[in-house]
């Protein structure tokens, strides 16, 4: 309906400040955002142009793809499992020091990763607290791809927290006890009803916390030491590349993490438009 | 399975939520919780399904302790006031629940399932999602997913709150005739009188924790145990009195007491509908009347006594007593029918008022709705 359109009646200072407005925050997002991006995009493919012909280290490339996905993995499937358990603790539990865990899920967003690295260098590395277990053990954690998983689960650790207790604080408990009243134990409760409402909430926290775990970089080059071939993840393949001036090397890694982030960003997208379109359908039709 | 409750305290932080409450409820009736917002009818509730413990006092199954029991060793179906139905399965998913964690295989659960859809009108709605229901349609899913597993106690935590008038009002006649028809004893919660009187055999009616009076529902209107249940119950008027040989005395007004037996200082309640208006000469005018609001079948009058205070009375719309009554007519008042309890002498008439606003929070504010009087016009 034309007529309704809201610029029919508009006054004119009000539409110069909407186009304002607009137009400072779509420039703002062009430059931060996508010039980067686009400026990449472009390098890379007139690198390789230029380039072609030139050695590429594809061996190190596989090698440090299969290590950043792995990391990921790893860090999608524990910190999913432990999101969705910490968050039932956080929400559903009381006892003393709550609001301090609280807190401290959320202290991986603030603390900078290199410093993360650093701590668990201080941690395990030569005259660490924990040396001797370490040595007991005999599970290599300094420069050691184990030492990389524990850094990139501490980065990863909030993702899947916040969406869990998010959507459980919104939810409630009633399905819950209607569970309990129909007869089903606490074991059929979490996995027929509880964990199908957190489904969204989870496959949202999983797929950040993948998206994170690929683009670590600062606590894996420290504790890891992006030793080629050892301990080289994607991202920091692109680091020493771009030093020793492999160009192409470099372009073609980013560019191949820039599409997988497009991939997850769609999926999060994705996630999200079928959670939001299931709550309204519900809610709507729920009478005040 | 006949329940009987005793000495059921309960406290959430500073809240008493429950102090004392006592009562029982007979095998096979149908039995209202009647209160005001606040009052602990759905803790009551709650405590009998499990889903709280009381912090004492003790419930008592077909004659059989139950405080120790877990919700699902209970035998009872509890239905939610927002349905609480599981969302990401079907109709037929939902009703089927209960059955299916008491281990049932998979033939007698579609037996039943299709039985209990049959029983609340669902036909055909088995493949659908709960979000694809109306509010009516929730409400019966709810109702068949409680009945299925043959609950012996079904509970209900104001089952009528979150539909729309019309759809309550078929809802209600529909779980009297459902109760009557499966015969299982029920216990619902509701704030509406006129649902627990219109629904229930009995009504049991809850203040700040405590059971205020229990009886059929024509015990509650008739003669109302205590000063609350004459207040919340019907339209009141609540002037403050004296009382002497039967007869009380609040400003202009002198009338005859119901079944009371004491002298003094006195609240006395005038239901809306207990009183004559007629009009008067001068010499015996005490009020004048302000307004005459007609709702459908009845109209109602409000009249300004000569002291002040305001009386609100109900009439049959066509009633002769509203012959030559208008808006200014001097006219006496007749009271047919009133009660008292005792008052402590400087005890103010306890009502909410806009001025007033955080008695809203107080378990009687919610009289402002219900009762009329002159503090609350």
């Amino acid at each position: 309906m034309p007529e309704l359109s809201p610029k029919r009646h508009e006054p004119t200072g009000d539409r110069l400040r909407r186009y304002g407005i607009q137009g400072t925050v779509l420039a703002y997002v062009v430059v931060i955002l996508l010039a980067p991006l686009l400026a990449m995009g472009w390098e890379a493919t007139t690198t390789a142009r230029d380039a072609a012909g030139t050695s590429i280290d594809l061996d190190s490339m596989t090698s440090a793809f299969g290590r950043s996905i792995a990391l990921a993995l790893i860090a999608g499937l524990a910190n999913g499992a432990i999101g969705v358990g910490a968050g039932l603790v956080l929400v559903r539990h009381r006892f003393i020091g709550r609001n301090v865990l609280d807190a401290l899920v959320d202290l991986p967003l603030a603390v900078s990763p290199v410093m993360i690295g650093l701590g668990f260098l201080m941690l395990f590395g030569r005259d660490g607290w924990l040396e001797p277990l370490v040595d007991e053990v005999g599970i290599p954690i300094v420069f050691a791809f184990p030492g990389m998983a524990l850094a990139t689960l501490f980065v990863t650790l909030p993702y899947t927290v916040r969406e869990v207790v998010y959507v459980l604080e919104e939810l409630g408990t009633s399905e819950e006890e209607a569970a309990r009243t129909l007869g089903a134990t606490p074991f059929m409760t979490f996995w027929r009803v509880t964990l199908p409402n957190l489904r969204h909430a989870v496959g949202y926290g999983v797929v950040m916390t993948v998206a994170r775990a690929l683009g670590e970089f600062g606590a894996v080059l420290v504790l890891g030491g992006s030793v080629a071939g050892v301990t080289q993840t994607a991202t920091t393949l692109v680091h020493d590349a771009l030093e020793e001036r492999l160009d192409l090397t470099a372009y073609s890694v980013a560019g191949v993490l820039c599409l997988v982030s497009l991939v997850l960003l769609a999926i999060l997208e994705w996630i999200g438009t079928r959670a939001s379109t299931e709550k309204k359908t519900w809610t709507s039709e729920q009478p005040a | 399975m006949d329940i009987r409750a005793t000495g059921l305290s309960k406290r959430f932080g500073s809240f008493q939520a429950l102090a004392d409450a006592t009562f029982e409820v007979e095998s096979g009736s149908l039995v209202a919780l009647l209160g005001p917002s606040g009052s602990g009818k759905s803790t009551i509730l709650r405590v009998l399904a499990g889903l709280e413990v009381a912090d004492s006092g003790s419930v008592q199954f077909a004659g059989r302790p139950a405080d120790h029991l877990d919700p699902r060793e209970r035998a009872i179906g509890f239905v939610f006031q927002h349905y609480a139905l599981f969302k990401h399965m079907t109709v037929g998913e939902n009703v089927g629940f209960g059955l299916r964690a008491r281990g049932v295989d998979k033939a007698t659960i579609a037996k039943r399932t299709k039985e209990m859809l049959d029983l609340t009108s669902l036909v055909g709605l088995a493949d659908r999602y709960p979000t694809q229901l109306s509010g009516g349609q929730r409400q019966r899913v709810a109702l068949a997913r409680a009945l299925a597993p043959e609950p012996k106690m079904l509970l209900l935590d104001e089952p009528f709150a979150a539909v729309d008038a019309k759809v309550r009002d078929e809802l209600r006649q529909w779980l009297r005739r459902l109760h009557d028809e499966v015969g299982v004893t029920s216990m619902f919660v509701t704030h509406d009188q006129a649902e627990a009187f219109e629904v229930a055999d009995r009504v049991l009616v809850v203040n700040k924790g405590r059971i205020e009076q229990q009886g059929s529902p024509l015990d509650i209107l008739d003669h109302p145990a205590t000063e609350f249940v004459a207040r919340f119950v019907g339209d009141a008027n609540v002037l403050d009195g004296h009382v002497s040989n039967g007869v009380a005395r609040a400003g202009l007004l002198t009338m005859p007491v119901h079944d009371s037996h004491f002298e003094g200082p006195a609240r006395v309640i005038i239901r809306a509908y207990d009183m004559k208006f007629i009009t008067a000469g001068e010499a015996d005018a005490v009020a004048t009347v302000r307004r005459i609001v007609p709702l459908g079948d009845q109209v109602k009058v409000e009249a300004k006594l000569d002291d002040g205070s305001t009386l609100l009375a109900r009439f049959p719309r066509r009633s002769s007593l509203l012959h030559g009554v208008g808006p200014g007519t001097r006219i006496r008042i007749d009271v047919t029918l009133a009660r008292a309890y005792p008052r402590e002498p400087d005890a103010p008439i306890e009502i909410a008022t806009e001025a007033d606003a955080p008695e809203a929070l107080d378990a009687r504010a919610p009289l402002a709705d219900d009762t009329v009087s002159h503090a609350a016009l």
